[in-house]
């Protein structure tokens, strides 16, 4: 077994099991914790795949911001553990849970069928990993659409403050 | 580089993950976990991303990561400042006792 | 100015609108109309310049060479893309136009509701634009979160920001399988450009098991953004609890921006078989049966659901996810005239949808009174003209002549057939008959019903433009549809 491929093991089963915690948490400050670390996973799960800037960003963004804003929220609001884990159970949720099994069932078989025995990762992936590769990409294929994100973060500014406001003036 | 680990590895692991959001989504009661599960299944899509932009040799797919950390990060802004507004009238974030409108 | 420079103009002047509005609401926050004004000289002037990009002849956007190009080939100008441009723009003045006298009914704020629908409008123009997964996906995004937040704009009323709480929570899930969808299609063929992707597939150059369960899953996330069946059950909830004036805007603009989406989608993984010797792969034959079914189930579930609706803005609500049935059936046809057919519809659809939400928003009162069919017994006396352009709306949803929804209808009909999908456009007139039983329940209702003992308040102000303006649109439309027909025909 590689070195690879052994670290892609401990960080998979880690980021699956922090998953599970995330969802199956009584407290939410537990599943929030859960979820940053499985942030970090995910962030070593790129490196494994030499995405270097991804990686980062990973945890810049949503460690660093995201989570941060998250936990705030749930401090704020002074969330207890739930008492009721899970909503009523009836026949839509049933068959939509059953749906989603159906699905992912489907999705590993057709992974684990289609497994080839060598893999090969083309040379300049190392190098499309870098800040440099993907700014070149960002500033010249991509300027359009970086212009446009603009507007989205302007449109959550102002619609996030919109909607926090406590009174209507 | 031969000898790596196969793309489908990546590929399954983000399907578990992607299915662990779904199921938290559709599950529990608690808007701020729903959400918490939203950002599970985005970073599933996130890896499967990373995965094919290396084993492609093509960027294009690292960027994409890049923006939808940016989406993301929108969405939660306005996510919780929704479910702020929600506490305020209503003293509850469980979405099975919003129920004025039917379901 | 170079041809690129002029023919992104309305996209340009979108980012400078959505900068200036916000800073206007910064400085002047107090002031209730300016904001007002802004946006809807800013509409026009997008409008007009929109206006004048269609008139670039496509020769000349053709001979283009993408990599010259600032945008690199990620934007698609003219034609359609411009066409929907100025139909936005058309919906949000017609919006604003209602929103004025409705906030000041409501005494909510106004500004803020002017920047976002900006954002609104900005978004769906880049997804009228894209040529590209990623322009697509930001698009639809700016549209979605703009939509949250107008969703639950009237935040101290708790169906409002219970709608907001909905509509976010199943939209990010739904972005979550669109998004998950873009990515198995960009590892199946290598690319996020969608003329790309087209070649790839002519060339049968991916991997068919990944694409296959992207389109699936991009099939759920674009459902879900059209509210079509199984994935309609947020639209009625959100459209009941959103305030008036943002339903006639999401339910309309919303849907059409999202029906381009769909159209530009099935451009790129669809090879058309007419004219084209290539065979059609298997995914393509089973993806448009799939939507095939999803269009008649969402229409008849749409229709069904109506027919024991009391409250009519919760009745146009249902009717609004049947008429994404109808929509679908032009991607169904998966050919230019089924295109044509939904851009045609959309438009016709637009007016009349925009003008029944805003005869609500008229007569109703601090958001949940006036909106049951018995307060509206009897209108027709107290209130001639709401009833008459309100039956007039009523006829064209249910698609009598000579009003434009029958021509859209028609024209999506006829699309279908020509593709050899019968027994849908069978369901689809199966459907439209079961629909004409509740719009014309409401004139009836209006017309022949005794007046209530409470007389109902209208105040239109500047609503009554939006009033006009739409009427005149279905009736034009309803008598020339060649005005727009001869326009669209040479877009694809």
């Amino acid at each position: 077994m590689s070195l690879t491929l052994l670290l892609f093991l401990i960080l998979g089963v880690l980021s699956i099991a922090s998953a599970i915690v995330t969802i199956s948490s009584r407290n939410p400050v537990v599943s929030a914790m859960a979820l940053v670390l499985h942030f970090f996973m995910l962030s070593g799960l790129y490196l494994t795949l030499q995405a270097q800037f991804v990686a980062v960003m990973q945890i810049l963004v949503y460690a660093g911001a995201i989570m941060v804003l998250v936990v705030f929220v749930i401090m704020l609001l002074n969330l207890g553990d739930e008492k009721k884990l899970s909503e009523k159970w009836n026949i839509r949720r049933i068959v939509a849970i059953l749906f989603a099994f159906v699905l992912a069932i489907q999705f590993i078989s057709i992974y684990i069928t289609n497994l080839p025995d060598a893999a090969f990762i083309p040379e300049s992936a190392a190098f499309n990993g870098t800040v440099q590769a993907i700014g070149t990409d960002l500033f010249t294929n991509y300027l359009v659409q970086f212009e446009a994100i603009a507007v989205l973060l302007l449109a959550a500014i102002v619609g996030a403050l919109l909607l926090a406001k406590r009174k209507i003036t | 580089m031969i000898n790596a680990i196969p793309l489908e590895y990546y590929l399954g692991l983000a399907s578990i993950i992607f299915l662990i959001g779904t199921v938290g989504v559709l599950v529990r009661r608690n808007a701020i976990i729903v959400f918490m599960s939203i950002e599970l299944m985005l970073n599933s899509v996130n890896l499967t991303f990373v995965g094919f932009s290396t084993y492609l040799g093509d960027t294009a797919g690292q960027v994409f990561v890049f923006f939808v950390m940016a989406v993301a990060a929108a969405e939660a802004a306005i996510g919780l400042a929704i479910v702020l507004a929600l506490f305020r009238n209503k003293q509850t974030i469980y979405v099975d006792e919003v129920n004025v409108l039917k379901w | 100015m170079p041809l690129e420079l002029q023919l992104s103009l309305p996209l340009i002047l979108i980012l400078i609108l959505s900068i200036k509005i916000v800073m206007v609401d910064a400085k002047f926050g107090n002031n209730k109309t300016l904001g007002f004004v802004t946006a809807l000289a800013g509409f026009i002037v997008v409008f007009i310049s929109a206006a004048f990009t269609l008139t670039i002849s496509p020769e000349a956007i053709a001979s283009l060479n993408a990599e010259e190009l600032y945008s690199k080939g990620t934007i698609t100008y003219g034609g359609f893309a411009a066409y929907f441009d100025m139909l936005f723009c058309v919906a949000a003045i017609l919006t604003i136009l209602a929103a004025l006298p409705y906030f000041q009914k409501e005494n909510s704020e106004h500004n803020a509701f002017y920047s976002m629908m900006v954002f609104a409008v900005a978004g769906m123009m880049l997804i009228a634009h894209s040529a590209n997964l990623l322009s697509l996906f930001i698009g639809i995004e700016i549209m979605s979160i703009s939509f949250y937040v107008l969703a639950g704009y009237f935040r101290t009323k708790e169906k409002s920001i219970e709608a907001a709480l909905k509509y976010f929570l199943l939209g990010a899930f739904a972005t979550g399988f669109l998004l998950y969808g873009i990515a198995l299609i960009y590892g199946a063929t290598g690319s996020l450009s969608l003329p790309e992707i087209l070649t790839k597939i002519a060339a049968d150059d991916f991997s068919n098991t990944y694409l296959t369960l992207g389109i699936a899953l991009m099939l759920i996330g674009l459902c879900f953004k059209v509210a079509a069946f199984p994935f309609h059950q947020w639209a009625p909830d959100v459209y009941t609890g959103a305030p008036t004036v943002v339903t006639a805007f999401m339910s309309t603009a919303g849907k059409a921006a999202a029906l381009i989406a769909f159209i530009i989608v099935a451009r790129a993984l669809f090879v058309i078989d007419i004219g084209q010797a290539a065979e059609i792969p298997d995914f393509q034959t089973n993806a448009i049966m799939i939507i095939a079914i999803i269009s008649a189930a969402t229409m008849l579930i749409g229709n069904i659901t109506a027919l024991v609706q009391k409250n009519i803005k919760r009745m146009l609500a249902y009717s609004s996810v049947a008429h994404a049935g109808y929509l679908l059936m032009g991607i169904v046809a998966n050919s230019p005239q089924g295109w044509e057919g939904i851009i045609f519809y959309a438009t016709a659809y637009l007016f009349m949808q925009i003008g029944a939400f805003i005869v609500l928003s008229v007569l109703e009162r601090k958001t949940d009174k006036n909106l049951d069919l018995d307060d509206y017994s009897g209108i027709s006396k107290s209130h001639p003209f709401l009833a008459a352009i309100m039956a007039i709306f009523m006829f064209s949803l249910a698609g009598i002549p000579p009003f434009a929804g029958f021509f859209g209808k028609f024209l999506l009909f006829t699309a279908a057939i020509d593709a050899g999908f019968t027994w849908l456009t069978i369901i689809a007139v199966i459907s439209s008959m079961i629909s004409v039983y509740f719009y014309i329940g409401l004139i009836v209702y209006m017309y022949f019903r005794k007046s209530n003992t409470y007389p109902l308040e209208a105040d239109m102000g500047s609503a009554k433009v939006t009033l006009i303006i739409s009427t005149a649109c279905v009736v034009i439309l309803g008598i020339f549809p060649s005005l727009i027909i001869n326009l669209i025909n040479n877009f694809f």
